[in-house]
C-alpha cells in the first residue's frame, strides 16, 4: 500500500510541526502575566475536555458505556484522596469488570 | 501533589516525570501493541507502522489515520483527520513553551515529547509546567509506545485486547486525577466545566479532534476580571 508511506510522512510532519509551534515561537521566554492567567485556565479546560471526550465520545457519537463506570469509580477514588496510580488502576479494573 | 519551596533541579524533575509516568507506560505500551497489530492486519505494513511511531508519537493521530486507510478513506482524509486531532498540541505547546528553552532545533526536538499524558504529568498548577518532568515522562512513554509497536508488528497475535483490560479508561482517569488539584479556584472550576461542556456539545457536529481544540476557548472565562 503506497498510501501508507504518504500518510506516515504527512501525519508525522503535521504532528511534529503542531507540537513544536508554541515552543519554537515563544521558546523559553516568560509569558506576560496576562497570558499566564490564560494558560492557568487552559490546563483545566483542556484536561476536562479530554476527560469528557475520552469518557463519553466515540467518534462523532455521545455514548454512555463501561468507561463512564470506570471514570466514575476514579472520581470516587479521587474524592477519597487515593494516589494517582490507585485511581488509574481502579478505573481500568472497574471498566474491565463491567465489560466481562 | 506537593508544591516545592525551592526550584527542583532538571535531574530531579526528570526522575519525577519518569516515576509518575510508569503506570501510564504500561497502558501506552499495550496500546502500542494494538497499533502494531492493527497495522499488520490492515496491510499498512510493519515498516510504515514502526516509522510512524518513531516520528509521529501520538496515539490519537496514528490510530485515526490507520483506521481511515483501513476503511478505504484515502491518504488525504487520513492526513486531515490526524492533523485535526493534533491541533490541540498548539494550545498545549503554548502552555509549556516558557519552560522549553534552548536553541531552535533543541526546542523543536524537546517539543516532540509533548503528548497529552506527559503534559498532564508536568502540570504544576497556576499555569506553570515542569520541563524535566515533561521530558522524563515523554521519553519513557515514547520508549514504551515504540516497544509496543515493535511487539505488535512482530508477534502481536498473543496480545489481549487493551480495551478488555479497561485501559482505555485509564487515560481519562489520569486526566481527572490531575484536574482535581487544578480547580480549587472558582474561575478554574468554571473553565473546566465550560471546557468539558463545549467539547461534548461539539462532538456530534464536528470532526474528532476539534471539540478539544474548541474547549481551549474556555480559558478566556473571567480573564479580564482580576
Amino acid at each position: 500500500m503506497s498510501n501508507a508511506w504518504t500518510v506516515v510522512v504527512f501525519v508525522g510532519l503535521a504532528t511534529a510541526l503542531l507540537k513544536a509551534s508554541g515552543p519554537v515561537a515563544i521558546g523559553g521566554r516568560d509569558l506576560p502575566p496576562r497570558f499566564l492567567r490564560l494558560v492557568e485556565a487552559l490546563a483545566p479546560a483542556l484536561l476536562a475536555a479530554l476527560v469528557a471526550t475520552q469518557t463519553f465520545a466515540s467518534e462523532r457519537d455521545l455514548v454512555l458505556d463501561e468507561r463512564a463506570l470506570g471514570v466514575g469509580a476514579a472520581l470516587i477514588a479521587i474524592l477519597l484522596r487515593a494516589p494517582v496510580l490507585v485511581t488509574i488502576v481502579v478505573a481500568a479494573v472497574v471498566t474491565a469488570l463491567a465489560r466481562v | 501533589m506537593e508544591t516545592d519551596a525551592g526550584e527542583p533541579s532538571f535531574r530531579q524533575s526528570f526522575r519525577r516525570g519518569v516515576r509518575d509516568a510508569i503506570p501510564l507506560a504500561i497502558a501506552v505500551g499495550l496500546f502500542g501493541v494494538s497499533f502494531g497489530v492493527l497495522a499488520e492486519s490492515t496491510g499498512f505494513g510493519s515498516w510504515p507502522a514502526i516509522v510512524m511511531s518513531l516520528t509521529t508519537f501520538s496515539g490519537a493521530a496514528q490510530f485515526a489515520s490507520l483506521s481511515i486507510i483501513r476503511d478505504g478513506g484515502g491518504a488525504a482524509a487520513a492526513i486531515t483527520a490526524a492533523a485535526l486531532l493534533s491541533a490541540r498540541f498548539v494550545p498545549i505547546g503554548l502552555s509549556v513553551a516558557p519552560v522549553l528553552r534552548g536553541s531552535l532545533p533543541a526546542r523543536f526536538v524537546k517539543a516532540q515529547m509533548i503528548i497529552d499524558e506527559s503534559w498532564a504529568v508536568a502540570a504544576r498548577g497556576g499555569g506553570r509546567f515542569d520541563a524535566g518532568a515533561l521530558i522524563g515522562a515523554g521519553l519513557l512513554l515514547y520508549a514504551s509506545w515504540l516497544a509496543g509497536t515493535l511487539a505488535g508488528v512482530t508477534g502481536g497475535g498473543l496480545l489481549t485486547d487493551p480495551e478488555a483490560l479497561g485501559l482505555d479508561a485509564a487515560f481519562p482517569a489520569l486526566f481527572l486525577a490531575l484536574l482535581a488539584p487544578n480547580v480549587r479556584k472558582r474561575r478554574l472550576l468554571v473553565a473546566a466545566l465550560l471546557g468539558a461542556g463545549i467539547a461534548l456539545a461539539l462532538v456530534p457536529f464536528v470532526r474528532p479532534g476539534l471539540p478539544v481544540v474548541a474547549a481551549s476557548l474556555a480559558c478566556l472565562v473571567g480573564w479580564s476580571r482580576r
